[in-house]
């Protein structure tokens, strides 16, 4: 899109006379009226704070003075045993929790698709849902839903005979709440996005596997998916970028605990900064995260498109 | 034409998961009716009590919520209006007008939505700082102002509104402040509302930033009072942090109701239409 707009505007640029020029100029101020709002906010709040952020990478602040220290907070992140360990522990959540929600919302947004699905509207309201609740609401009500001495789950699970189960108390089953609690609140979209991009694979896609012999599952594997999957590789990213940055579930849910089972890079990035005020590397973990969001995307956008030939 | 058991047996499993995603706030509305000896009991569920008043005068009159209440109504207002105005008129100049800037400055836009906000969060404390903007409702409205999302949601909306619609426009002597403003925007009204829910929900749910750019109670917002009373008060407040959170999430659930196809539009129009 943005390489043919320019060579479009190129070529215009040469056949247009003097007059159409003068015309663009002045569209061209009017355009600039427009995104002035933008381009001020983007370049106070968001270009600078960046940049910033990694002057502050390669400094320390011991008293009050600000000294330079080069790349130290980065060696220093590279080393560091908590920071891995929040690394880690993202990466068992994601791990647990992705391809959970993944096969869920492709079996919700087939179910919610189907033609024999009473209520349907209804139904998709319900799994929609909890996307509602923002995530300090959600993170409170599953502390108290999860709850090992009181909580509504322990409960239930007690009248089916299993439990206690030491939700929030124990490293694993911590890890488990936290990717529960992730799975209950975004399926539902994720489910809603696929259940869209469903209704727009062509009818005749289908009618033609039927007149191949295919049944629903076979139908499933070489319509469906192949139709899903810019939608899905989309989640794919989107999820992981969301996950490397959790940070309010576990704030409310654990506070990084019980072991620092649940610490999370975003949690660690908060105390290094906001509590232990060593501005300096809390920013080394700010541009640590970054690294590893550009790079984990670069590898899953390779990886995924390559499949997709 | 297809087997009735199959169809019964599709409909209970999808009706069983349905219940399971609604469960949660069914369990809140029990909660906010119990009193905390109540909740920990374990007597929500299904079984209303009797202690919702109390509940509710306790919380205005004894907690700071009512204070919160007032502080995320006016910034979420005030940033969904900001936005709204913001976003829609970035994204008319990048549908509707052409230079090599614009489509590079639409490249920034993109790559901001994959970059983590983290990062940017002790500059902004640092800032706030110097700016003497702590506690401020600014501080927290303007750094998320520019919605990347918005942007290209209004972006993709009005590419599809047609080009002779807006030269007859001109023709009828129009300016483009006029044609954007009479023509263009009514015509994506669905999709303003789908920003504007979007907006709404950024700033309402918003938790890191007012947590690190607030410092007196009295400024804080629901999330930062309910995760403070979380952390402060443990389980000894149960019901006032359950009635917080229902009271919380009320106003998203009445906007979501009422405007079901906006909302998702707005939740999903980034990642759908791209």
């Amino acid at each position: 899109m943005a390489e043919s707009t320019t060579t479009l505007a190129r070529g215009a640029v040469k056949v247009r006379s003097a007059r159409r020029g003068r015309l663009e100029r002045r569209r061209a101020r009017v355009a600039l009226t427009f995104v002035a709002p933008i381009v001020v906010l983007f370049a106070v709040f968001k270009a600078y704070p960046f940049g910033y952020a990694f002057y502050l990478s390669l400094t320390k602040n011991k008293g009050g003075v600000t000294t330079f220290v080069g790349a130290d907070n980065y060696s220093r992140l590279i080393h560091d045993p908590l920071f891995r360990k929040a690394l880690s522990n993202t990466f068992q959540i994601l791990l647990i929790q992705m391809p959970v929600q993944l096969v869920l919302a492709l079996v919700i947004a087939t179910a919610l698709n189907s033609g024999l699905l009473w209520l349907r509207g209804v139904f998709r309201t319900a799994y929609f849902v909890p996307i509602v609740m923002g995530l300090v609401a959600y993170g409170v009500l599953f502390s108290s839903l999860l709850n090992p001495q009181y909580g509504a789950v322990n409960d239930l699970l007690g009248h089916i005979g299993i439990g206690p189960v030491p939700w929030l108390d124990d490293p694993f089953w911590a890890k488990v709440a936290i990717a529960i609690a992730m799975t209950w609140h975004y399926t539902g979209q994720t489910a809603v996005i696929y259940l869209a991009q469903m209704q727009s694979i062509p009818k005749e896609l289908y009618e033609a596997a039927s007149v191949d012999g295919a049944g629903a599952f076979r139908k499933f594997r070489a319509v469906t998916v192949p139709g899903l999957r810019p939608a899905i590789v989309l989640s794919v990213i989107l999820s992981t970028i969301g996950a490397l940055q959790l940070f309010d579930e576990p704030f409310v849910l654990t506070n990084g605990g019980p072991e620092n089972a649940t610490e999370t890079i975003g949690l660690y990035l908060y105390r290094n900064g906001f509590q232990f005020f060593d501005f300096g590397y809390a920013s080394a973990i700010g541009y640590g995260l970054t690294a590893i969001i550009v790079l984990i995307s670069l590898i899953q956008l390779v990886v995924l498109e390559r499949r997709e030939r | 034409m297809t087997r009735l058991p199959a169809r019964l047996a599709l409909n209970l499993v999808v009706a069983l998961g349905a219940l399971l995603m609604v469960a949660p706030f069914v369990w809140l509305l029990s909660a906010i009716t119990l009193s905390s000896a109540g909740i920990r009991a374990g007597g929500a569920f299904l079984v209303p009590g009797d202690q919702l008043a109390h509940n509710l005068s306790q919380l205005f009159n004894t907690t700071g919520f009512g204070r919160s209440l007032l502080n995320s109504v006016l910034i979420s207002a005030i940033f969904t209006l900001l936005a709204v105005a913001v976003c829609s008129a970035a994204g008319y100049a990048f549908a509707k007008f052409r230079a090599w800037w614009l489509s590079a400055l639409f490249g920034v836009v993109i790559v901001t939505l994959a970059l983590p906000g983290q990062v940017t969060l002790v500059p902004l404390f640092k800032m706030m700082v110097s700016l003497g903007w702590l506690n401020s409702y600014q501080a927290l409205i303007l750094p998320n102002l520019a919605l990347p999302v918005g942007i290209f949601l209004m972006r993709q909306a009005i590419l599809s509104v047609p080009d002779e619609l807006l030269d007859a426009g001109r023709v009828d002597g129009a300016g483009e402040y006029r044609i954007f403003a009479q023509i263009v925007l009514p015509v994506v009204r669905p999709s303003l509302a789908a920003l504007a829910i979007f907006a709404f929900l950024t700033t309402w749910n918003d938790f890191v930033l007012p947590l690190v750019v607030l410092r007196d109670p009295s400024s804080y917002t629901v999330p930062v009072e309910i995760a403070t009373m979380q952390t402060v008060n443990g389980t000894d407040s149960i019901s006032l942090i359950m009635t917080a959170t229902a009271i919380s999430i009320l106003p998203v659930l009445g906007l979501f109701l009422l405007l079901q196809r906006q909302f998702i539009a707005g939740l999903l129009g980034s990642a759908v239409k791209g």
